[in-house]
């Protein structure tokens, strides 16, 4: 057997391992992130929801990095339309 | 009889349910459809809906189902003799675990992947999907309870597995570490890991461990049930990702490799069926074997169980409707392998027909310990390790897999918990530490209340957990078949089972009912009162359900 067919089968194995290793957690992960991105989306909007923040001249920056997300966030939240009047995503 | 004509027995009629019994079903009754577009497709999230290998979704349903229920029942049973214990698990798993694995997986293929607990709210009734949550509850209580009892006794019986069995947990940790954090890949880790595993399974017969005979008034059996449920209560709090998930892996190359080991072994050795065929007179205090062997092997013949994993993840992970058929019938029969194995291990590993009787001597007293010293001395014949090696790795790979479930057990257990707070508005239940603690709490009092002080007799309610089990495959079974009858299939592949399943759980709870009345057991009284209303109540709704859609289709036709 040559060397890269060698490679090959391991990084077959590999791939095969690793789907093994992830697929049973997968969905238990993703929404245990999903959950601490949803606690920062509230540090960083919680000023325009009317919660005082002292951060907020710090997360402020953060707010068109997150911007993309928010749309997401708040349909997943049971908002059919953006709760905030000077963000307007759909 | 000879171990290996047994063991090949046994393999070849799972091969026929495969290759016959399950083709035929997948044909002609579930006639399933390659260009089916499956959840995985239509609904694909990345997250739970991910179209995946086929092999990968069988080594996963194969390994999340055979854990050490498979190994205690069997062992427990051929206290009976082994000719009704084998035929129970062969026919069981090719006629029933089989069509119900399968079974579970099509129907949620055909219900948007989602859980049997939910559609049977749309297809039976609202009251059934309650039911369902109050059994699955009662049987996380029991199977983490027993388990809690079975992984004391075998850590007391085999000193030289305290020492690996906690290892594992260390080792775990740091493969979780390895990839998530370092993303190390996935062999090397595993390789290392599994060297370390052994390693430490090596050093265990040099460095046995023992528990100080009393602390605070508690002999080691008490202290070691403790010690499980404080680790399950901790474990079951971590992230999945820290603890729960390399463990399920390693958990997952240990039934690998457990599986090859003993199989290599009673071939090569191919000892004599020492345990009698049929046990005419069985120790004083066992119960009759009809309807109680259909309860005490539950995981191995039929598990209900599996319909939760095989509805809950495997379902929204199938790529085409033809996979579940290996998927489903294919990781039951994975468990029906385990199963055999374990009583060619308790019937064939021991020198005489004496020492065989010196461990049955009294029903539950088989279990894990049997297995370990029956599995030992064939592992050790067959491939030249020492019988102490030989027992340490059997009882380790128990041990961890009782352990794993309690985690998960305790962890689902919260979550239930967790959702009566949310339904009833009293927030403190949805809190994650007093959750647990009462998850935690109803399963110590449940090993204790049983067991007494010590808790070495909780193996008493090994019965009342396989009929818990026996009763959600019940359930599963009728959802099954209203799911063939809505599609106008043939149902009696998934009826008969199911109508045969309900009488023997419903028998075996009158006789145990009576039977703890007799002794004065009466917190088991209650939680056998509580099991045979909620069996009563599936019986029910299976008969209403049915004379319901018969109405519904005699009008149709009108």
């Amino acid at each position: 057997m040559r060397s890269d067919q060698l490679k090959r089968l391991f990084s077959r194995l590999e791939g095969f391992a690793d789907e093994f290793y992830t697929a049973p957690y997968r969905g238990a992960i993703a929404r245990s992130q999903r959950d601490e991105d949803d606690l920062l989306m509230l540090f960083v909007f919680s000023e325009m929801l009317g919660i005082p923040n002292p951060a907020t001249f710090y997360t402020m920056e953060l707010q068109p990095v997150l911007l993309e997300r928010f749309h997401e966030w708040h349909i997943r939240m049971g908002m059919e339309h953006s709760p905030l009047d000077h963000i307007k995503c759909c | 009889m000879s171990a290996s004509l047994l063991a090949t027995t046994g393999l070849v009629a799972f091969l026929l349910g495969y290759f016959v019994y399950s083709k035929l079903i997948a044909e002609k009754v579930f006639q399933l459809d390659a260009d089916f577009v499956t959840p995985a497709h239509s609904l694909e999230d990345g997250i739970d809906y991910v179209p995946t290998n086929k092999f990968v979704l069988w080594g996963h349903h194969f390994t999340s189902v055979a854990g050490a229920a498979p190994i205690i029942g069997p062992a427990v049973a051929v206290i009976w003799g082994w000719v009704p214990a084998f035929i129970w698990v062969v026919l069981g798993t090719v006629f029933f675990a089989g069509i119900h694995d399968f079974g579970a997986i099509w129907s949620s293929v055909r219900h948007n992947g989602r859980s049997i607990g939910s559609f049977t709210g749309d297809l039976v009734s609202k009251r059934a999907q309650s039911l369902f949550m109050i059994i699955i509850f009662l049987l996380l209580l029991m199977v983490n309870a027993v388990f809690a009892v079975a992984i004391a006794k075998s850590l007391i019986n085999t000193p030289s597995s305290v020492l690996p069995a906690w290892s594992a947990i260390l080792v775990a940790l740091i493969l979780g570490q390895m990839i998530y954090r370092f993303k190390a890949g996935l062999i090397w880790p595993s390789v290392i890991g599994l060297i370390a595993l052994y390693t430490f399974l090596y050093l265990g017969s040099s460095f046995p461990l023992e528990l100080p005979d009393v602390v605070f008034g508690l002999v080691p059996n008490a202290q070691w049930i403790i010690i499980m449920f404080a680790y399950a209560a901790i474990a079951s709090m971590l992230p999945v990702w820290v603890l729960l998930q390399p463990r399920d892996y390693i958990n997952g190359l240990q039934l690998f490799i457990g599986l090859g080991l003993l199989y290599i072994s009673v071939f090569i050795v191919n000892p004599n069926v020492i345990a009698p065929m049929y046990n005419p007179n069985p120790p004083a205090g066992t119960p009759p074997i009809f309807p109680l062997l259909f309860v005490t092997i539950a995981c191995g013949a039929i598990s209900g169980f599996h319909s939760l994993v095989g509805s809950g993840t495997t379902s929204k992970q199938i790529d085409k409707e033809t996979d579940s058929r290996l998927v489903g019938y294919g990781g039951s029969i994975g468990e029906g392998l385990l199963a055999l194995v374990t009583i060619i291990a308790v019937t064939s590993g021991f020198s005489s027909s004496e020492g065989w009787h010196e461990i049955y001597t009294k029903f539950g007293a088989g279990g894990i310990t049997a297995f370990v010293e029956g599995g030992a001395s064939i592992v050790s014949n067959g491939l030249g390790f020492s019988h102490e090696f030989a027992a340490t790795l059997l009882a380790v790979m128990a041990i961890l897999f009782a352990g794993t479930t309690m985690d998960t057990g305790v962890r689902l257990q919260r979550y239930i918990v967790q959702e009566w707070g949310n339904i009833y508005h009293i927030p403190a239940l949805t809190n994650n530490v007093v959750a647990t603690l009462i998850a935690v709490g109803a399963c110590l009092a449940l090993a204790f209340g049983a067991g007494g002080a010590s808790g070495a007799g909780g193996m008493i309610i090994w019965p009342l957990f396989g009929t818990t089990n026996q009763l959600l495959a019940g359930l599963a079974l009728l959802v099954i078949s209203l799911t063939l009858l809505k599609f106008g299939r043939a149902i009696w592949y998934a009826l008969i089972p199911m109508v045969f399943l309900l009488v023997t759980t419903i028998l075996a709870l009158l006789y145990q009912l009576w039977q703890f009345i007799d002794t004065g057991k009466w917190l088991l009284v209650g939680m056998d009162l509580l099991i045979l209303i909620a069996a009563a109540m599936v019986a029910l709704e299976a008969l209403s359900t049915l004379l319901r859609e018969r109405r519904r289709l005699t009008a149709s036709e009108l």
